[in-house]
């Protein structure tokens, strides 16, 4: 293997963890509120406001049903507006960050759901407001759930990061396709694959590991 | 303390409205553990969530404590709420707070500093017995202590209710009499009001001091528990006690013909049922002292409701007519109930 491309590998692995780690805190803390808010807005739920509930889901459902490659070309504007450019890691932070929020909010709507109804029940006979219910049964109740569905973002977050790549976004995704495959270089190919085969193992390991430790059941 | 009047609830189905309650009412002093029985779906469970207005009514008027919960918005009603505690057929416990978290969990609501809190949760654990658990996670205990904790918490806010739905249903025969027990003494140290819904009629039994019985949305028969036991008078409630005290007759006579008239070789069969006081007069020593007749005990069993003893036998009598009519009239001038089943030949199975 050439000595040369650990800079290389360095300089993208850190790279893409900066693109990861920034969209996801980003989209966690918009996607937490609204899964949240697509299970408490239901019918005979806390905060019921079942036309908010449809056109929430249906928002949700519309940014889902779009391919990260194309969602990231059509909001270039957008990121121009909040980036400032659409080209560069920081750029691709962007589309990854809306990306991820509908998939976020869905995740967390699923752990949410698995909390007891019984529970919610109980805390309203000992006179809990809604934002109490919310931070006091169902967080915690569900928190277990809501790590170990997170860590699936985060590893979806780095596959759509290596997409970025191919919008000037840096990272492995781009040093694999810029040096692996376009300058026919196996090595680095092979070198970019197991820098993200370790790394998916990484978080998948740190994710289940937190999960377990959450778990009191 | 709690007064239910004219409560109806109806609820939207697929096919139309689905009437849950049709008009309950029901009026419970303060101190009284008030039984509710009936099957699933009679409406039970409906009928105590109106009462903490977890289900809101679609009429009538819920007054708990001199106040009437119909009439509150969200703000006055979660006040109201922390004086009825309630406790849960499933429990309900944070899986993911340990038992102390648990009990303190009113209390954090309520925005009560830790120091007090811990003054409140400690005497509570040592109440329920389980102050060794206090850092245990519900997952790690059994069913019963689990409703313990649930005890515990939902008493942490000094309720002036506690109302209990099905809080024994998941529990095996000895743990749920153990927390039968549990709910009877706090029930006279805190004289705490209790409703608890069931579909047992052993826990009736038990505990209650009175009971209703509700069927599809109505409150069929209702009044002090001993008087339901004795005279039941709707076929339900029949139903429910028969559970308890089978009503049929031993094997022997059970395929015989019951004649109201006497014939060659038959028994008069009689049921007795002993109440309070009378349970200890011996009625059967008499019958056989006063008249030249024979006397034998085909089933019998001797119980308590609540504190009262009750007890029922039967027997058969043989000998002279004339004999067995003077026998008759003297058990009627006991202190006991008499059944006069009929006569009937035994019959003898042959294995």
């Amino acid at each position: 293997m050439d000595s040369n491309i650990t800079p290389l590998l360095v300089t993208a692995l850190s790279e893409t963890i900066r693109m990861v780690v920034v969209s996801m805190l980003a989209a966690t803390i918009v996607g937490i509120p609204i899964g949240v808010l697509l299970v408490t807005t239901a019918k005979h739920q806390i905060l019921e406001c079942v036309p908010f509930n449809r056109v929430l889901a249906s928002i949700i459902n519309a940014v889902r049903s779009i391919p990260f490659i194309i969602l990231m070309v059509a909001i270039i504007p957008f990121t121009r507006l909040v980036a400032g450019t659409s080209i560069g890691t920081n750029a691709a932070m962007v589309p990854l960050t809306i990306a991820a929020i509908p998939f976020i909010a869905r995740q967390v709507e699923t752990s949410l759901k698995e909390v007891p109804y019984g529970l919610i029940e109980a805390a309203l006979s000992m006179g809990a407001t809604p934002l109490q219910i919310i931070r006091r049964v169902y967080l915690p109740e569900a928190m277990p759930g809501i790590v170990a569905q997170l860590t699936t973002v985060v590893i979806a977050l780095v596959g759509a990061s290596a997409m970025a790549g191919t919008i000037g976004g840096g990272g492995l995704g781009d040093l694999a396709i810029r040096y692996g495959y376009q300058r026919f270089r196996p090595d680095v190919m092979i070198a970019t694959i197991l820098v993200l085969l370790v790394l998916v193992q990484l978080i998948q390991f740190s994710g289940n590991l937190l999960a377990k430790r959450l778990d009191k059941k | 303390m709690i007064k239910l009047s004219h409560i109806e609830k109806t609820y939207e189905g697929p096919d139309g409205p689905v009437p849950a309650l049709k008009g309950i009412d029901l009026t419970i002093e303060k101190g009284e553990i008030y039984g509710i029985i009936g099957l699933s779906g009679a409406g039970k469970s409906t009928l105590i969530r109106c009462i903490n207005m977890l289900e809101r009514p679609t009429s009538g008027k819920v007054i708990v404590d001199g106040q009437d919960l119909t009439e509150m918005d969200a703000a006055q009603l979660r006040e109201a709420r922390k004086n009825i505690g309630m406790i849960f057929q499933h429990f309900n416990l944070l899986s993911s707070a340990t038992v102390y978290d648990n009990v303190a969990f009113p209390l954090r609501l309520a925005k009560m500093p830790e120091d007090k809190i811990r003054e409140k949760v400690e005497p509570l654990l040592a109440l329920v017995s389980l102050s060794d658990k206090a850092n245990q996670y519900p997952s790690q205990l059994s069913g019963g202590q689990k409703q313990r904790v649930g005890i515990a918490r939902a008493l942490a806010s000094e309720p002036k209710v506690l109302l209990s739905d099905e809080a024994t249903s998941a529990l095996d025969p000895q743990t749920t009499k153990a927390i039968l027990q549990l709910i009877r003494d706090i029930n006279k140290k805190l004289g705490l009001t209790v409703v608890i819904i069931t579909h047992e009629m052993q826990v009736i039994k038990d505990i209650c001091d009175k009971v209703a019985v509700i069927e599809n949305g109505v409150i069929v028969e209702q009044g002090p528990v001993l008087d339901v036991f004795v005279t039941p008078k709707q076929p339900i409630t029949k139903d429910f006690i028969s559970v308890l005290m089978s009503n049929e007759l031993p094997v022997a006579f059970r395929d015989a013909e019951i004649s109201q008239e006497p014939f060659e070789g038959a028994q008069l069969l009689v049921r007795l049922t002993f109440l309070g006081e009378s349970a200890d007069d011996p009625v059967i020593a008499g019958l056989i002292r006063k008249f030249p007749i024979e006397v034998s005990i085909l089933y019998g069993n001797l119980d308590h409701i609540k504190d009262t003893p009750y007890g029922r036998l039967l027997i058969g009598i043989t000998g002279q007519q004339s004999d067995i009519d003077a026998a008759m009239e003297y058990l009627r001038q006991r202190d006991l109930r008499i059944e006069f089943i009929g006569y009937a030949e035994k019959k003898y199975l042959h294995a």
